[in-house]
């Protein structure tokens, strides 16, 4: 295994210069001069327009801006937001953010979801399955944002149980509501993927043998149905992860989160090349990592799944 | 006038509900600090601060040679004296014994450090156009190369208290500039490392910094215990505390957990105004949208045409429609707030009257093909009122084909300076000083985004700026004025107003259109 793991490493090189490469033309791409940008409405005289084009670099051909970006990345330096801040700086802050967020709302959706699919996919058509199902239909319909004003006004403003808003109050109480809200989403789907693959499962024959055999009801959940039926939900747990990080931007901006959502956002409207790559380049990694995770996981919950 | 009746207003309620104690909790263990809700702000060195976010930590931070009194008449700050026989060449007196929070003096060298660095290209500092004005600033922004000095030739230190500075025309308005806090002085301490000193900049303000800048958080400020200067802080100290958005502010401002909000959304305003009663504030603004028009196109070349087109909008609806009537619809070019201003200089050509206007416009020769309407994607009201402005004149002046640019706000700004607008564009201009000259200038000098040969107005400026008395330089000012409102390269729209919110737990709050913070901050007292 710990060869197949290597392997998926070194892959690893090859898609993030891809992916840097690209995110960078992208970014490049986008029409626009950031240097008169930053100037807005306001007179920006000739002078101060070149020595800014200089200071950014953006006065060179782009391959030669894309070359000085690597070799920076290779010495671990992201370059410059045009603020003039280290974006290495700016992302050690914000990721901070982002993280405990994501992971917050990833470990609630995580219990949470399988616990209430696997009390929904005990009795298929039960009173608790029903709920389950109609509940998380309802959760789905509602869109992110209607969902985060609504629990911050109920439960952050009116009943006081959490803060509105800010990371004031630090972890986990700060990240507790907007957390929630965030992995509610993926909650549903967690909670209804767990219990149709848990009902599927329990028709197969290796279940009826292992009642036959006279196993306990609960050995035979445990031990046999839900780790089979978990490799759904662990793909989709692993990749969320990454979706979390990435669409945490309107949950951020509610309850004010200064987290990259928003850091990446304001970055594109400016065009600030060196923020977008360098954020966008570690939600790559985070994908790439979760998504190695997720296929050793395979091999812990069925056996049969073999490395080469 | 208003403003001070709501101020005088708020201080009331705010008494009495002191008054009556015991509830709210208000005045906790949080000592004697407040907190004002900001975003983060680009930069904390004035000479490089053209945000209004920077601008407002710093008008606590520093203190600069002139101030904007409650009528928006520059008076000495940290100045003894700002005079001038000929408008050109300038005597500034300093105030003896005023410090920096280090410690260390207040000179006239103080004053020109800060302007040499901002003015000189190679910092590229967002306020190096404001020095523009004294002599020796094309030495230091040559158009193309390196400038070969670091100084201004203007500039000259006759002793600690006494700089003089040359100007290399007459500019009446130079006072204004001295208001402004990009002109704020700087520490020799900030030229050792300006980076380690944006982060914990030491000004000579009411208030200093407490701790360093924490980014995306909050910058925590206390009082300045050796304040010699004319506004020192009644309270211990004032907290930013930094918001991704408006609405997140005003969130936090319900909940208590923020004393000023001055940036309340137009949405949340008829609910602010119910909950918050008499701490609900709304304060002109000097910041002003406007309609212009591509003369390069030869389709909008008929000045008829434009004033059809400024006839046919009826501004006040989309006003009440967009912006929940908190905007002033404007037949001016200058902010209310701007001395010189005219309600109705613009007369007939920016008044809503739909049979004139479609007589101006047939009589111009209506309107061929399709009319582009352009704005950038920076807000999402800008295409809500664009809609509107469509609708009416598809309705009052019958142009059927109407299509919307909405273009990236990246792009936005390269656009109208490379003179690529496809029709009619959104137009902004926010007050840097509280002067026609600040209006006007950027209307009628060249490279104009517009393409309107503004010579003629130019020449007018100018003598406004040579002028010997105030009255005689608003006099030219408003003829430029008329010369640009006849000759309508653009049509004003509407005037802004802030609408600010603030907590029970806060006396004192005297709200000012000409303070950068919007309120006095080092009025204001902590119950």
């Amino acid at each position: 295994m710990w060869r197949y793991v290597v392997r998926r490493l070194l892959q690893m090189v090859p898609v993030l210069i891809g992916t840097t490469l690209l995110i960078y033309l992208a970014v490049f791409a986008l029409p626009g001069d950031p240097i008169r940008t930053l100037g807005g409405d306001k007179p920006m005289p000739p002078a101060v327009y070149q020595s800014l084009r200089h200071h950014y670099h953006l006065d060179e051909p782009l391959i030669v801006q894309y070359g000085r970006y690597l070799w920076g990345l290779v010495h671990g330096d992201f370059g410059q937001t045009l603020n003039g801040e280290p974006v290495s700086d700016v992302m050690r802050a914000d990721w901070a953010v982002t993280a405990r967020l994501a992971l917050t709302a990833w470990v609630f959706e995580l219990i949470v979801g399988i616990a209430l699919g696997v009390w929904a996919g005990r009795r298929k058509g039960g009173v608790v399955d029903t709920l389950v199902l109609s509940g998380t239909t309802l959760v789905i319909a509602i869109p992110v944002f209607v969902l985060g004003g609504a629990a911050q006004l109920i439960f952050g403003l009116k009943l006081g149980w959490f803060p509105t808003a800010g990371t004031d109050d630090g972890w986990p109480y700060s990240y507790l509501l907007p957390g929630i809200v965030l992995g509610s989403t993926s909650l549903a789907y967690i909670a209804r993927l767990t219990r149709t693959s848990l009902v599927e499962n329990f028709r197969a024959d290796y279940v009826r043998t292992a009642v036959a055999k006279g196993l306990s009801r609960r050995r035979v959940l445990i031990r046999h149905t839900l780790r089979n039926s978990l490799i759904p939900v662990v793909t989709f747990l692993g990749i969320d992860l990454g979706s979390l990080m990435g669409g945490a931007i309107i949950i951020e901006g509610i309850f004010n989160l200064p987290g990259i959502g928003g850091q990446v956002y304001n970055a594109i409207q400016i065009k600030d090349g060196p923020t977008v790559v360098g954020i966008a380049t570690l939600l790559v990694l985070i994908y790439l990592f979760a998504n190695l995770a997720v296929d050793i996981l395979y091999g812990l919950l069925d056996p049969r799944i073999r490395y080469e | 006038m208003k403003v001070k009746a709501l101020l005088a207003g708020a201080v009331a309620i705010a008494m009495a509900a002191s008054a009556c104690g015991g509830s709210g909790g208000g005045s906790d263990s949080k000592s004697k600090t407040f907190t004002v809700a900001n975003i983060e702000p680009e930069h904390l060195i004035p000479g490089n601060t053209n945000d209004a976010y920077g601008l407002s930590v710093e008008s606590a931070l520093f203190d600069t040679l002139m101030t904007l009194d409650p009528n928006g008449k520059p008076v000495p700050q940290d100045a003894e004296s700002v005079t001038s026989t000929d408008q050109k060449v300038w005597t500034i007196k300093i105030k003896p014994g005023l410090t920096f929070h280090n410690g260390e003096p207040v000179t006239a060298q103080s004053f020109a450090d800060a302007w040499n660095a901002t003015a000189d290209a190679t910092n590229a500092w967002g306020n190096n156009y404001y020095l523009s004005t004294i002599d020796g600033y094309a030495d230091l922004n040559p158009d193309s190369g390196k400038p070969t000095t670091h100084t201004l030739k203007g500039l000259k230190v006759v002793d600690p208290q006494t700089l003089q500075v040359t100007l290399s025309a007459p500019f009446s308005q130079f006072p204004y500039i001295l208001s402004f806090v990009g002109t704020a002085p700087l520490p020799k301490a900030a030229f050792k490392d300006l980076k380690a000193y944006e982060q914990q900049p030491i000004g000579n303000g009411p208030f200093m910094m407490d701790g360093a800048w924490e980014h995306n958080r909050q910058i925590k400020t206390k009082a300045f215990p050796g304040y010699k200067g004319p506004r020192p802080a009644k309270s211990a100290g004032v907290i930013f505390k930094t918001y991704t958005s408006r609405d997140a502010a005003y969130t936090d401002l319900r909940a208590g957990n923020v004393d000023i909000d001055t940036q309340i959304p137009a949405a949340k305003v008829p609910e602010a105004k119910r909950l918050l009663g008499k701490r609900f504030l709304s304060v002109p603004s000097g910041t002003m949208d406007f309609l212009e028009f591509p003369l390069y196109d030869p389709a909008f070349k008929n000045p008829d045409l434009r004033k059809a087109i400024s006839m046919a909008i009826d501004r006040q609806a989309i006003v009440n429609a967009v912006y929940n009537g908190t905007f002033k619809p404007t037949g001016s070019l200058l902010a209310p707030i701007v001395p010189g201003y005219r309600a109705t200089a613009c007369g007939e050509a920016c008044t809503y009257n739909r049979t004139a206007a479609k007589q101006l416009f047939d009589k111009a020769g209506g309107f061929k093909g399709t009319l582009h309407l352009m704005f950038s994607n920076a807000d999402p009201t800008y295409e809500q009122w664009m809609t509107d402005v469509a609708n009416q004149l598809k309705q009052n002046l019958g142009i059927q084909n109407i299509t919307f640019d909405k273009i990236q706000a990246s792009d936005y700004i390269s656009r109208l300076t490379d003179h690529k607008a496809t029709g009619p564009y959104r137009s902004n201009w926010t007050m840097d000083y509280p002067s026609p000259e600040d209006y006007l200038t950027p209307r009628c000098s060249k490279p104009s985004r517009s393409g309107y040969d503004g010579t003629a107005c130019e020449a007018l400026i100018e003598k406004a700026n040579a002028a010997k008395t105030t009255q005689e330089s608003l006099q030219y000012y408003q003829q430029a004025e008329d010369l640009i409102l006849k000759d309508m390269p653009i049509t004003p729209l509407w005037n802004w107003q802030d609408q600010a919110g603030v907590s029970s737990h806060i006396d004192n709050v005297h709200a000012d259109p000409y303070a950068n913070s919007l309120v006095h901050l080092d009025q204001v007292t902590v119950k």
